[in-house]
């Protein structure tokens, strides 16, 4: 589905990004995990190029969406096509990002009517689709700001799933809620996992990954430590000693 | 007193001439400014580094000089490069450019307020640049800036003034004239003085009204 061909990123100086490859596969839920600074959010917003890598290149099903080549010449794609291919490839933000202007409703119709050009109405029965999908019907005509961390997070999952994307990204999508309230965004994840979309998430939640992910892969100084299926990567054997430690790191600050 | 109040009596049909010229020139010249500055806004934080600059340097120039001597350029100066304007147009032209370059700081002042993330969020579910910019940020930022937009328009009425140089008869230019032909500087002035205040009087009201609405009603964003 989505192919990541040795990457690299830096900002100015900084290398952040060392050279990844990664495939992600359809039907696949791919957890990225990895101590802060790593890079790991930065790689997956490159996943739908809202930050350009310095060098390499992605591919989402076989075709470029950074370059094109036009009578032999290699060269970016303009704004236009990229968002095409953005389109394709829905994101979820750790802080929401829903359209403050706009109410619930109408910030899950925005794409589908003025990206995907389908009819108001169509665009709206879909929306009350997701919106009972996500268990917030009733929240329909309110405005962002009057919800919780939470139920904002299911809309914005909404928000992604109305374009009916290929794949979806997660960006840390409950590191900013309080505790009390991700579990209900990981049980709509949990459930898209399930029915069979592709997915690429960047996550604290240990036991999500353990649970959900295909694969988890671990990141550490711009580099992948470690693709592996979660079996394996929380198997107290794990041969990586920087894993084990972050592990057990992450174990003693959740008591 | 009885004095003064004939007197008024005689001089209503002109100051209100000259207020009726005066609202003109305000209310086309705010029209204009506001088209103009957007695109100015627009231009200073576009991708583009030469639209940019250009735009810079307009804001530059126009901000960077009197209103004074743009009113004398436009109505002197143009008609000798081939561009002669009546008395009137070359007000709404200064009074447009100068107030568009005012409004044009205030514009990208909005659009920067608006957190990065609603723009990233707008790019995410495929929208472009300029989709982005009409649908998701624009509509906020304008929103937040109406206040200081009205604030920008009380600026305008009086500047107006300054029309009278250049022969406009608005309401100054109407108050110089009678005011050499009968002597009556106290009353007229004031007068005059009475009704820039009455003008600008309903504008302060809705703009203090938009600024507590906007307090309470403003665009809350996530921290992020």
């Amino acid at each position: 589905m989505l192919q990541l061909a040795n990457i690299k990123k830096s900002f100015n100086e900084k290398k952040v990004i060392k050279g990844i490859d990664l495939s992600v596969r359809k039907g696949e839920v791919v957890v990225i995990v990895g101590p802060s600074g790593s890079g790991k959010s930065t790689l997956l917003r490159m996943m739908n190029a809202l930050e350009y890598p310095t060098e390499g290149d992605i591919r989402l099903e076989g075709e470029s969406i950074l370059y094109k080549d036009i009578n032999g010449k290699h060269t970016s794609r303009n704004d236009k096509e990229l968002s095409k291919f953005r389109a394709e490839i829905g994101m979820v933000f750790q802080g929401f990002h829903l359209f403050a202007h706009k109410t619930v409703l109408e910030n899950i119709i925005e794409g589908p009517i003025h990206v995907r050009k389908i009819k108001k109405e169509q665009a709206i029965q879909e929306a009350e689709y997701l919106l009972k999908k996500v268990g917030l019907s009733d929240k329909r005509n309110q405005y962002p700001h009057s919800l919780s961390g939470g139920q904002q997070q299911r809309i914005a999952i909404a928000r992604a799933l109305a374009m009916k994307p290929k794949m979806l990204l997660f960006d840390e999508p409950t590191s900013a809620l309080d505790p009390e309230l991700v579990g209900e965004v990981l049980i709509v994840m949990k459930e898209l996992a399930l029915e069979g979309m592709t997915m690429a998430v960047v996550t604290h939640e240990m036991g999500f990954a353990r649970e959900v992910g295909d694969r988890v892969i671990f990141i550490d100084q711009g580099v992948i430590v470690q693709d592996a299926p979660p079996e394996k990567f929380f198997h107290t054997t794990n041969g990586n000693e920087r894993i084990r430690k972050f592990l057990s790191t992450l174990s003693r600050n959740a008591v | 007193m009885n004095d003064f109040l004939s007197n008024a009596r005689e001089f209503a049909p002109r100051f209100l001439e000259g207020t009726v010229i005066t609202v003109e020139l305000t209310i086309i010249s705010l029209i204009l400014s506001l088209i103009i500055g957007l695109a100015v806004a627009l231009g200073k934080i576009t991708p583009n580094k030469f639209i940019n600059k250009v735009c810079g340097i307009y804001i530059s120039i126009v901000r960077g000089t009197p209103l004074l001597v743009q009113m004398m350029y436009v109505y002197f100066v143009f008609p000798d490069l081939g561009l002669s304007l009546s008395a009137f147009q070359a007000a709404i032209v200064a009074l447009s450019i100068n107030e568009s370059a005012y409004l044009a700081e205030t514009f990208r002042a909005g659009i920067k307020s608006i957190p990065k993330g609603q723009m990233e969020a707008a790019k995410a579910i495929g929208m472009n640049y300029s989709l982005s910019m009409r649908r998701i940020i624009l509509p906020q930022a304008i929103k937040n800036v109406i206040p200081a937009i009205g604030n920008s328009a009380i600026v305008l009425i009086k500047n107006s003034s300054l029309a009278a140089v250049i022969t406009v008869t608005e309401l100054m230019h109407e108050g110089n004239l009678l005011a050499s032909s009968t002597y009556q500087n106290i009353q007229i002035f004031t007068m005059i003085g009475i009704i820039y205040w009455a003008l600008h009087y309903p504008l302060a009201i809705l703009v203090d009204y938009l600024e507590k609405r906007g307090n309470k009603n403003n665009v809350t964003t996530s921290q992020y």
